[in-house]
């Protein structure tokens, strides 16, 4: 299974990253090989195989309903790279 | 000051119990002793000035029945620390100030331990030889221009090079291993749910696992008894009946059983590597245990299911990075080329290289034949384990399939480094614990490290079988300080 | 079963029938969010109800709330539905600016509800329309466009609180249904305590799956969504909307294309959502941070035991034994707060006048006020003693009504007010009969008149006796004797 170029643009676009040609032509190599080691896996026949979807051998732990975190606020926004003491501030959306 | 640094953590402990050392002596040997490695790089973030203060704090009225009291230690840069800087290694958290402590390093404060500062690794923990992080490469102090391994190479390095009597690293495919291999140290993952992975930056959820890394495998219990305990913040955190791993240290392993298993012997394996396997088994026999050789057929199907597991994970948990709530953040015209512009950025290559491979392998027509089969794979090499441990308490393999190489080396082929994880990987796939302990040196005179790989939840009898070895090999790295100012 | 009123698209001689399918979300009634322990309440300020887990700091985890669990299977239950006692919570991938994970967790391939049903009440008979899945989700915070005009201002209060996904099958076949499954599903979920279904905070909203085809036709036609519908009203106008609009496009000879729309609430049309590129690949898979999730046989008893009579049960035990009529019925189960209210009040006073004074008068009052039934200012008691004193004759229907509309003033019991005011009902045949002589002495004209055939009169002869009594005298004595005398 071979990666082309437009699919490397979308994958890009699905992940928010953007890359110019230069470097897509670069992962293009990168990633084809990657993928050519990861092709090692459809030797083994996994019809039957249920996935392993949980590694910890444990049940999900059920929490109770109460309020720990009130008004964090200030720690909340403190790391944002906006000014804003009440928002997150980002650049509008193109509708 | 020299006598302090050569100490181990537990004989240090030792001296501060019974006030021949004081935390603050200690602490400024440590720091004397950084400021004059800086080349290795293995800080990004030091608190020095803090950690006198701390120390100072401890002297005057510290609690002396603490299992770290006083004693300053660095830790890895994806452990969250209040108020510190941590950031894994990555542009995109090169300004990011955590106002929370992740569980794990709490414990260490809890105990008395004092942060020295933050140790250098790959950028989000993606890497095997420390040359992907934002803040340069990491020298190992056991030649000049080697690499120490990773993602953990900084904390290998520091400890190495002594600037830390111990430190905890992070092991997602063998990050706390095998730069403890390339480094001559201890490192230690334990198994999969026993230390909390609650405010530690996420790579692969259900592979990531915190870790000590230390000189040898007592003082890695004694940082085990601390960092080994449930969580309720963690929903994988598992809540079973922990021992006193430190108390209970028997270097008695005399009729364990010990699994040889044949699909490690890789083609193309370095001589020095195979010799020193068989020096393990000869050893293990002296020792009383009993070598059985086992198979685990889907050996070589891990790297590849892991490569296709863990970037998938962390595509996922890397899309929080969006300059939005905290860390770097390009402009950008409008919301989408502000996202793509950060993330370009801030993120590096490697990184770049697996979020990619995750989205793909989890976009709509690949899942079932990449995400799926993978962890349909991952089921097999578990099983393979289990059935193995019907017959056997613990593995005994390489760590590495080779010793550490230069900087450079390997990092034009994506494959080959990735290849570094070979002997490890399973391990994570399969949630088991395993050790590495130094067993050798390679014709360069760079450690050579073997690997024990226990059952789920039985990490003394690994900290046991290791223990008893330890003792056997006398490993020591015997580094002459060449890289000090 | 004859099916009168059906809603059809007409265009020529085609005839098309809707086919809909609605995705509701309804908010969880809990204290705290789904996978954190941060507040739900509506309306705080601005990013006060956040914590970091909810803010995708940096090694933050998700911890399941239990009580959200309870509610997602209540609701199940209520809607006749399969509990399923293995699920699994994966990521839904996707960038946003409320959505700070970069993911939102929910149930993809295995949620906890399956299959189930609600039943509606159509003029012309019962039907019932079948529910595909019921999932947990996490809800995303706000996103503000309209206060800065160069950016968005992002709010995450909502960000985590748990929402109920309930998907029904395309079984619908009309605003008015939708307008009906709504309120039915509304109500439910408000016995059950598990949403409050309040539209204009949000609890409650739906993305509209409308698609149509010619009456006869077997096969679907393709169906557009439109998302988000925060109310009744839009969903209606906006089924109207789509289904004249795909039937145009198929009448031109054009094909619908599948896609997602927005229902634009200024202009009353829809219209496509812009952002082609994201035919969104959502990358679902299981969240490695959290386990499958596994319910016992007797976690799932123990919700059962926790059901109250729900509004179809409750319908028919009103019908059979209060004898209402299933109309008046409806009306007095579809909120639970009112068949409550309903059976306080009957507990001692006559069903019927209940019904009456409940669906009439007090409902005009808290429409008017905007209240809702648990703010009355007229308490279930009060307006039992009321009835009673209007069987018991001690006051006529009319005073009763001004007395009344004294108790939704103040808040006193109706006997302190008749008491105070002097309203009893003036029932003494023999003072009746006084009065009744004054008005015959002082109108002589027009008791000749009615007696010359006038029957008309007569309203006025009851009139000046009210007068005369300050409308207290018991209409039936007045009119009883008023004809014994005149006649």
């Amino acid at each position: 299974m071979s990666i082309d170029l437009k699919t490397i643009k979308h994958i890009a676009k699905l992940s928010r990253i953007s890359i110019d040609d230069k470097k897509a032509k670069e992962l293009e190599k990168d990633l084809n090989s990657i993928f050519e080691f990861i092709e090692a896996l459809n030797k083994v026949d996994t019809k039957k195989v249920d996935p392993l979807t949980s590694i910890a051998e444990t049940s999900l732990k059920l929490r109770g309903d109460e309020v720990k975190t009130k008004n964090i606020r200030e720690q909340i926004l403190k790391n944002s790279p906006d000014e804003n003491k009440d928002f997150f501030v980002v650049p509008k959306v193109v509708e | 000051m020299s006598d302090i640094i050569n100490l181990t953590l537990s004989a240090l402990i030792d001296k501060i119990k019974n006030k021949e050392l004081s935390s603050q002596e200690i602490t400024k040997a440590y720091i004397a002793r950084a400021e004059k490695s800086k080349n290795l790089n293995t800080y990004i973030t030091t608190d020095f000035e803090n950690a006198i203060e701390k120390a100072k704090k401890f002297d005057e009225k510290g609690n002396f029945d603490y299992k770290l009291p006083g004693v300053p230690l660095a830790v890895k840069d994806l452990f969250c620390t209040n108020n510190l800087k941590t950031t894994a290694g990555s542009k995109i958290l090169s300004n990011f100030i955590p106002s929370y402590e992740s569980t794990v390093t709490q414990h260490l404060w809890d105990e008395g331990a004092i942060l020295l500062g933050k140790l250098n690794c790959d950028e989000f923990a993606m890497g095997s030889s420390n040359e992907t992080s934002f803040f340069g490469n990491v020298e190992s102090p056991v030649g000049k221009k080697v690499v120490p391994g990773g993602s953990s190479g900084g904390s290998a390095s520091a400890l190495a090079a002594k600037l830390t009597p111990a430190t905890i690293g992070t092991d997602t495919g063998g990050s706390i291993r095998q730069p403890a291999s390339f480094t001559g140290t201890v490192g230690l993952k334990p198994t999969y749910g026993s230390c909390s992975r609650y405010g530690i930056v996420a790579f692969a959820s259900s592979l990531d696992q915190a870790g000590p890394m230390t000189q040898d495998v007592s003082d890695a219990a004694l940082m085990l008894d601390v960092i080994s305990k449930y969580d309720t913040k963690d929903s994988t955190s598992v809540n079973f009946k922990r021992g006193d791993y430190f108390k209970s240290l028997s270097s008695n392993i005399k009729g364990k059983k010990i699994g040889i298993p044949k699909e490690y012997r890789v083609d193309g394996m370095p001589k020095e590597i195979e010799s020193l396997w068989q020096d393990g088994i000869t050893l293990l026999k002296k020792l009383g245990a009993k070598i059985i050789d086992i198979s685990l057929p889907h050996t070589k199907y891990a790297l590849p299911a892991y490569y296709i597991v863990a970037p998938a994970e962390a595509s996922s948990n890397l899309a929080r990075y969006d300059g939005v709530k905290y860390g770097y953040r390009s402009e950008g015209e409008n919301l989408i080329s502000m996202y793509e512009n950060t993330r370009s950025e801030g993120f590096g290559d490697e990184v770049k290289r697996r979020i990619m491979i995750g989205t793909y392998v989890l976009s709509s027509g690949y899942y079932d034949a990449y995400y799926l089969k993978a962890q349909k794979i991952r089921r097999l090499i578990k099983n393979d384990f289990d059935e193995a441990y019907k017959s056997v308490d613990a593995i005994l393999t390489p760590s590495t399939p080779s010793s550490a190489f230069k900087i450079g080396d390997k990092t034009d082929d994506p494959v080959s480094m990735y290849l570094n994880d070979i002997f490890t990987v399973p391990v994570n796939l399969s949630g088991l614990p395993a050790i590495s302990i130094p067993a050798g040196k390679d014709k360069n005179n760079y450690p050579l490290g073997l690997q024990l790989i226990g059952k789920a939840f039985e990490e003394q009898n690994l900290l046991d079988i290791s223990y008893s070895m330890e003792k056997e090999l006398s490993f020591k790295n015997n580094l002459q300080d060449w890289w000090i100012k | 079963m004859s099916k009168n009123k059906e809603y059809l698209i007409k265009r020529g001689n085609s005839e098309y029938e809707v086919i809909i399918g609605l995705e509701v979300h309804a908010q969880v009634l809990s204290k705290s969010k789904l996978f954190s322990d941060s507040p739900t309440n509506f309306g705080a300020e601005p990013n006060t109800q956040v914590s970091l887990v909810d803010a995708a700091f940096p090694g933050m985890l998700p911890v399941i709330n239990e009580f959200c669990i309870k509610q997602a299977v209540k609701t199940g239950i209520g809607l006749n539905a399969a509990i399923n006692k293995k699920s699994i919570f994966d990521r839904k991938n996707y960038f946003y600016a409320d959505l700070p994970q970069g993911y939102q967790i929910s149930q993809y391939k295995d949620p906890i509800v399956g299959e189930g049903s609600i039943l509606l009440d159509l003029p012309d008979g019962e039907k019932k329309v079948g529910i595909e899945r019921l999932h947990l989700e996490q809800d995303a915070g706000k996103s503000i466009h309209d206060i800065d005009p160069q950016n968005t201002l992002v709010d995450l209060n909502r960000s985590g609180v748990a929402l109920m996904e309930i998907v029904s099958k395309p079984d619908l076949r009309s605003p008015e249904e939708v307008n009906l499954y709504i309120k039915k599903l509304r109500s439910i979920m408000r016995y059950l305590g598990t949403c409050d279904g309040n539209m204009q905070e949000g609890s409650l909203r739906a993305d509209v799956n409308v698609s149509i085809r010619k009456t006869g036709d077997k096969k679907l036609g393709t169906r557009c969504e439109i998302k988000n519908v925060n109310s009744i009203k839009f969903m209606q106008m906006a089924i109207e909307y789509e289904a004249n609009r795909q039937a145009d496009i198929l009448e031109e000879g054009g094909s619908i294309d599948q896609e997602t729309r927005l229902f634009d609430t200024k202009k009353n049309e829809t219209r496509s959502m812009r952002s082609k590129e994201d035919a969104h690949d959502y990358r679902y898979f299981p969240d490695p941070d959290l386990l499958p999730l596994e319910l016992t046989d007797d976690f799932i008893s123990k919700i059962k035991k926790e059901i109250p009579e729900l509004p179809d049960e409750k319908k028919k035990r009103f019908v059979d034994k209060f004898k209402l009529t299933p109309y008046e019925a409806n009306i007095l189960v579809s909120d639970i707060e009112t068949s409550k209210y309903f059976e306080d009040v009957i507990k001692n006073s006559d069903i019927k006048l209940a019904t009456n004074w409940i669906t009439g008068e007090l409902f005009a009052l808290l429409n008017d006020r905007n209240l809702e039934i648990s703010q009355s200012p007229i308490s279930s008691k009060n307006l039992s003693s009321l009835i009673n004193l209007i069987k018991d004759g001690t006051i006529s229907g009319k005073i009763a009504k001004t007395v009344f509309e004294i108790m939704a003033n103040e808040s006193k019991d109706p006997k302190s007010i008749i008491d105070e005011k002097g309203l009893k009902q003036q029932s003494d045949p023999k003072e009746i009969e006084k009065i009744v002589d004054d008005v015959i002495k002082e109108n002589p004209k027009n008791v000749e008149l009615f007696k010359s055939g006038k029957d008309k009169l007569f309203g006025f002869f009851v009139g000046q006796v009210m007068k005369k009594t300050d409308g207290k005298a018991n209409p039936k004595l007045v009119n009883d004797i008023l004809k014994k005398k005149l006649n």
